[in-house]
């Protein structure tokens, strides 16, 4: 029982932490698709 | 020198598996994609409409008949025939707008745009319809009847042979099958892979089944919510997936005992119980199941999970195509050259194929891991099973750990 309980919490600590972390690294979709200038010429 | 023999076995029969999966499952959706683009109808003549659309292609599209779309595709006007700057519509260049709106339509129009991400330039993806209607018709439908099926076939199963029982008599003593880490790790697996499930589901099946009940604002909230566990919860099912690869790897190579085993069904419908090492036939193929069907959703997964930067069907489909095996098995070539969305396309249609696969496994795998079976679960609850269970199920393991006690009796320290 308790390593299923330990198994489930660990989903719940990985999951957070993914999320966070891929944020941190600029992986959401959102800046995916961003463009770090305003205007951009020439490209 | 045998066990290695047994591993290339493994690896021989996954790749196996893996090939007749790939080719048995795509063609359909091949052949959907070439009947936009690959001429087979006979000539229509289009002098009436001066080369454009006529009634006869509508007729045909409407009918799903293939369409050559090439009048279309190949009109998208000539730079280089632009009348002179200085002329009557010399500013329009060498295409009109209706040239430009093929050029969109067929993913030939010069694009620039201030999105930065991968493929913002394609603004309208030919032939993203046959996919949309496979994935909420076909695909929802029969994957819908695969599982609603299985729990079917389960309870009918318990329904006829009812619980399997410890036969023999109970003898009180318990010995250990799986160490806490162990347990850790499956629970990882199947707490993440349920959660998986469920979420996929409700992405797959929502906007049919949700949204009439719940409305679209709530079902905005539900399918929010549920992207975010099915993305980030991803990560502990591919973490489990390899911690169970590791550990358990070496219990799963197949062997002779196997035969005998499947041979007499289990003994599952009577005939005793045919003796079984640590795993039997039948929990092997669980785990070479969920070992490759889950890898192979785990990779598709990660595809979808980073659009466009990881793009993998082209690829596979030509190293298919090199084999041979899809014209061989009447398929004909699959597609080499693919948009980016297209690639996401059959990445989606893959992942979500294999997840049902893999799916109606598990159920199966539940019921005989719970209800389905006396004295199973304790392996997993508390690691430790009743001696008898064991001696019945996995009698040949049963005598190794025996062997092993009494070679190293507790407490004793090991010869020098
Ligand atoms: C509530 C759900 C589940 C229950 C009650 C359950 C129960 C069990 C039990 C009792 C065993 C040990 C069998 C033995 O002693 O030999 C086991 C093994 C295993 N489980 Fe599960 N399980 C569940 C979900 C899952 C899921 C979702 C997966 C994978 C996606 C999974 C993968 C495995 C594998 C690979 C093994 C080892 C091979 C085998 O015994 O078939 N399990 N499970």
């Amino acid at each position: 029982m308790k390593a299923m309980l330990i198994g489930f919490v660990a989903i719940a600590v990985i999951a957070v932490g993914a999320d966070y972390t891929l944020h941190q690294m600029g992986w959401s979709a959102a800046e995916q698709g961003a463009s770090p200038s305003n205007v951009r010429l020439g490209d | 020198m045998r066990d290695i023999r047994h591993y290339i076995l493994g690896c021989i029969m996954a790749a196996l598996a893996v090939l007749v999966l790939a080719s048995w499952l795509t063609p359909g959706m091949a052949n959907a994609q070439e009947a936009g683009s690959v001429a087979t109808e006979t000539e229509i003549d289009r002098s009436a409409t001066g080369g454009a659309t006529t009634l006869e292609d509508i007729m045909r599209r409407q009918q799903g008949l293939p369409v050559d779309n090439s009048f279309r595709a190949e009109n998208i006007g000539d730079p280089s025939a632009a009348a002179g700057i200085t002329d009557q519509l010399g500013t329009l260049g060498g295409a009109s707008d209706p040239d430009l709106w093929r050029g969109m339509r067929f993913n030939a129009a010069d694009v620039t745009t201030q999105a930065r991400g991968p493929a913002a330039d394609v603004l309208i993806q030919d032939r993203g319809m046959w996919w949309l209607l496979f994935r909420e018709g076909p695909l929802l439908t029969y994957g819908g009847y695969l599982l609603l099926g299985t729990i079917g076939a389960l309870v009918l199963f318990f329904l006829l042979r009812g619980r399997v029982k410890i036969d023999g008599e109970k003898t009180g003593r318990r010995i250990e099958r799986f160490k806490n880490f162990e347990r850790f790790g499956h629970w990882l697996l199947a707490g993440s892979f349920i959660l998986l499930g469920i979420t996929g589901l409700v992405s797959l099946m929502g906007r049919k089944f949700l949204i009439p009940t719940n409305g679209h604002e709530s079902y905005a909230l539900i399918a929010g919510a549920s992207k975010w566990i099915h993305n980030n919860v991803s990560w502990a099912f591919m973490l489990a997936l390899v911690m169970v690869f590791v550990m358990w790897v070496v219990h799963n190579f197949p062997d002779k005992t196997d035969l005998k085993w499947l041979a007499k069904g289990g003994g599952l419908f009577g005939g005793g119980h045919p003796p079984a090492k640590k795993f039997n036939a039948g929990q092997k193929l669980i785990f070479w199941s969920v070992i490759i069907l889950g890898g192979s959703i785990s990779v598709s997964g990660l595809s979808l999970l980073f659009p466009f930067e990881l793009p993998m069907f082209a690829k596979t489909f030509a190293i298919l195509n090199t084999t041979g095996l899809p014209e061989m098995l009447g398929f004909g070539i699959l597609p080499e050259a693919m948009t980016p969305h297209e690639e996401m396309q059959y990445a989606q249609l893959w992942h979500a194929i294999v997840s049902f696969v893999l799916m109606a496994i598990i159920l199966a795998h539940i019921y005989i891991g719970s209800v389905g079976m006396e004295g199973a679960y304790d392996a997993m609850g508390t690691g430790m099973v009743e001696e008898q269970w064991a001696k019945e199920h996995h009698s040949l393991w049963v005598e190794e750990v025996k062997k092993q006690e009494n070679k190293a009796p507790s407490g004793a320290t090991p010869a020098e």
